[in-house]
């Protein structure tokens, strides 16, 4: 007989390496990442899914991790900002923001870089105002915004 | 948020099994945009919650005899993004695509959408224009409702413990008719809207014809503006049957004042975009 306080084994993909992880059934994706998987730079800002620091990939879509329970990604394949560099080279997003400052404060940072290296590799050249459509679900409340906007228009070229 | 036990079904008899031995104290979880949010908040307390995830069989979208067949886990972009949509019912795809951001259109389902019932959200307006049904099943068997009939009260449906909404069907429209959704976003563009209007028109020798209109966030559930819809049927198609029809609106909504405007101002839009929405589909717009 299952109980409300039982332990739930997660297998996943994690920024390619499987993972296998207990977790409560009420475990966010998020603080499994966090505080189970130690990767912690994804974020957790509204916790309601609408500000867009907590973005991951989930199966390669950009995910709200904080209104995702760990155990609805139980066989997936998530990709975190940890996963984003490959063999110790910054995906050309991250080259972006540094080079063209799109981030001040840095919390909304990591989830600004996974949805839009998203966006990138679905439309490598998008217009600016494909760039905001998708973009629009990020906030930063520092305000940087044209330098993000600009730190992605010249990613994507 | 409080404990509760997670299910994994991988069949639908599977998930229709622990819903109904479960009952009201049980949910079903789809992308969980909805449901998370709720249990976090303390807003649902269920022991149980189904994971519909492994659910085989309720992810995509068909066409049979020129309906279209939309599978209940389908994600809204998949809804957004698909050829089918763009060609049987485009206004759909104008609807969805409205719904907050990308992410959350990777995330939530078109099920799980509808079931939430939140009277603000942008598919039902444009479902309940284009005639759209819903099927309910339940381990007794299946049954079909007018997607209108599924919404009781605010974040109420005609579900009944142990039914599981599976599949929308979206009749086929006629070649000439034209669709539009109107959002009225006074804030941000991921908001959800003040007023929002879904119109479906077409003009036949001079006259107005197959005249459907639906708002949302106008009441406690989507409303389909039938007192519109009959005084514009069969007139010309004119300015002043238009704002005239328009004018009808007004008796059929029963907005709540929020921070998004006062009852009173939510109903005089309502009659605004209602208008703006039947020029715009039967070619009288600027």
């Amino acid at each position: 007989m299952t109980t409300l306080d039982a332990s739930y084994t997660v297998r996943l993909t994690v920024n390619g390496e499987p993972r296998e992880v207990s977790v409560p059934a009420r475990r966010t994706l998020v603080d499994m990442l966090r505080y189970d998987l130690d990767l912690t730079g994804t974020k957790e800002a509204c916790s309601v899914g609408v500000c867009g620091a907590c973005t991951v990939l989930l199966d390669g879509e950009i995910t709200a991790s904080c209104i995702t329970l760990a155990v609805q990604a139980d066989g997936a394949e998530v990709t975190t900002i940890e996963g984003v560099a490959q063999d110790g080279e910054l995906n050309p997003v991250q080259q972006s923001f540094i080079d063209h400052g799109g981030f001040q404060c840095g919390i909304c940072t990591s989830g600004q870089i996974v949805a839009a290296k998203s966006l990138l590799d679905d439309n490598p050249s998008p217009t600016e105002e494909q760039v905001k459509a998708w973009m629009m679900g990020n906030l930063c409340r520092c305000t940087g915004y044209y330098q993000i906007l600009e730190s992605i228009m010249k990613a994507a070229r | 948020m409080r404990d509760f036990i997670f299910h994994a079904p991988t069949s639908l008899d599977e998930a229709l099994s622990l819903l109904d031995e479960h009952g009201e104290d049980a949910r079903p979880i789809a992308g969980g945009t909805a449901m998370v949010n709720l249990l976090k908040q303390n807003l649902v307390y269920a022991d149980h919650l189904v994971g519909l995830g492994k659910v085989p069989g309720l992810r995509g979208i068909t066409r049979s005899n020129g309906d279209l067949r939309i599978g209940a886990l389908t994600r809204h972009r998949e809804v957004e993004r698909s050829a089918d949509v763009a060609d049987a019912a485009p206004l759909l795809q104008e609807a969805y695509s409205r719904v907050a951001t990308v992410r959350i259109r990777n995330m939530a389902t078109v099920g799980g959408g509808l079931t939430h019932a939140d009277p603000a959200q942008d598919p039902p307006p444009a479902l309940m224009a284009l005639g759209a049904r819903v099927v309910l099943a339940s381990l007794t068997g299946t049954r079909e409702l007018p997607v209108e009939d599924l919404f009781v009260d605010y974040y109420e449906t005609a579900l009944e413990p142990g039914e599981l909404l599976t599949e929308v069907i979206v009749p086929a429209q006629s070649p000439d008719a034209k669709g539009v959704y109107l959002k009225f976003l006074p804030r941000t563009e991921d908001d959800y809207a003040t007023v929002a209007v879904a119109a479906l028109a077409r003009v036949e020798n001079g006259a107005c014809a197959g005249v459907r209109v639906a708002l949302g966030a106008v009441a406690p559930t989507p409303v389909r503006a039938t007192a519109v819809e009959a005084a514009l049927e069969g007139q010309p198609v004119t300015a002043d049957a238009i704002r005239s029809a328009a004018e009808a609106v007004a008796d059929q909504v029963d907005p709540l004042p929020d921070f998004r405007g006062s009852a009173e101002y939510k109903r005089d839009m309502a009659v605004v975009f209602t208008r703006r929405a039947l020029e715009q589909v039967l070619g009288l717009a600027e």
